[in-house]
């Protein structure tokens, strides 16, 4: 299996997940979908340290985990308080930053 | 035998991505990107990125997804309107999507590296392990290592804030 293969893969991977930012308006959904951009960018990560024969791309995909999981947190912590607060979930309404 | 593993992991992954902008209900979309980061760790596991792949398990489908869960559960099915701001944004999404990748695919095929042409050089064993994992992690990249830390207890403490309910004696701030 060439290298080329997995860039390939991450690449459709990272299109899909930019296609749903696009699409969805359920800030849930849109997070979802940068996850998938973020795991895209890790299979590449590898990829290229498999190419390269070192590990040090493997320690960048673990810190990209780690501030996926941080974006998750906070993600996740401002759609329970707009819910909370009666704040409809649809990121077009969501523009603005009026209370 | 490598090959049928990164097929049936590659559609594994881009069937679960797929699917997690494709269903309507959000806890649906939940668990396919739980089979999407499951087929990831298997194609991970190819790239011999063996603690990566059980930290994606782990950490990813495990930990990150329970969390998911609860909310999608807690927030229920939000109905997403018919109405468009932007007129045609159903069409021209997966068009711009499609066009994302042919960039892309365009500028991997014609980068002309030669390494990734291949299977990529013999490693030795333990390549990828969490021996030499952590030894680069507390070694070369402790800085890195000690910012994540730092990082992730930040976040921790947002997220208690943010979604904290309001104490009964609290000032309630301007609402509206």
């Amino acid at each position: 299996m060439d290298i080329t293969w997995y860039l390939v893969l991450s690449a459709l991977i990272f299109a899909v997940g930019v296609a749903g930012v696009l699409l969805r308006r359920s800030p849930l959904v849109i997070l979802l979908c940068l996850e998938l951009m973020l795991n895209a960018g890790n299979l590449a990560l590898l990829a290229f340290a498999r190419s390269l024969g070192n590990e040090e791309g493997q320690v960048f995909a673990l810190i990209v985990m780690v501030v996926a999981a941080c974006e998750v947190v906070v993600g996740l912590g401002l759609i329970v308080a707009a819910y909370r607060r009666r704040i409809p979930l649809n990121v077009d309404e969501l523009r603005s930053l009026r209370g | 035998m490598k090959e049928v593993a990164f097929f049936a992991g590659a559609i594994g992954a881009l069937g679960g991505a797929i699917a997690v902008i494709a269903l309507r209900n959000p806890f649906y979309s939940v668990l396919a990107l739980i089979v999407h980061l499951i087929s990831l760790a298997g194609i991970f596991l190819l790239l011999q990125g063996e603690f990566i792949a059980a930290a994606q398990i782990v950490v990813y489908a495990g930990a990150v997804m329970v969390l998911y869960v609860f909310v999608a559960a807690y927030v229920g099915n939000v109905d997403e309107p018919l109405w468009e701001p932007i007129p045609g944004q159903r069409f021209i999404a997966p068009l711009l999507g499609v066009a994302l990748f042919a960039e892309l695919g365009i500028a991997i095929v014609g980068s002309g590296l030669k390494s990734i042409e291949s299977e990529g050089p013999t490693v030795k064993l333990g390549f990828g392990s969490p021996e030499a994992i952590g030894k680069l992690l507390l070694e070369r990249f402790l800085i890195a290592f000690e910012a994540a830390s730092l990082l992730l207890l930040v976040a921790a403490v947002g997220a208690v804030i943010l979604a904290s309910r309001k104490r009964s004696g609290a000032v309630e701030g301007p609402v509206g």
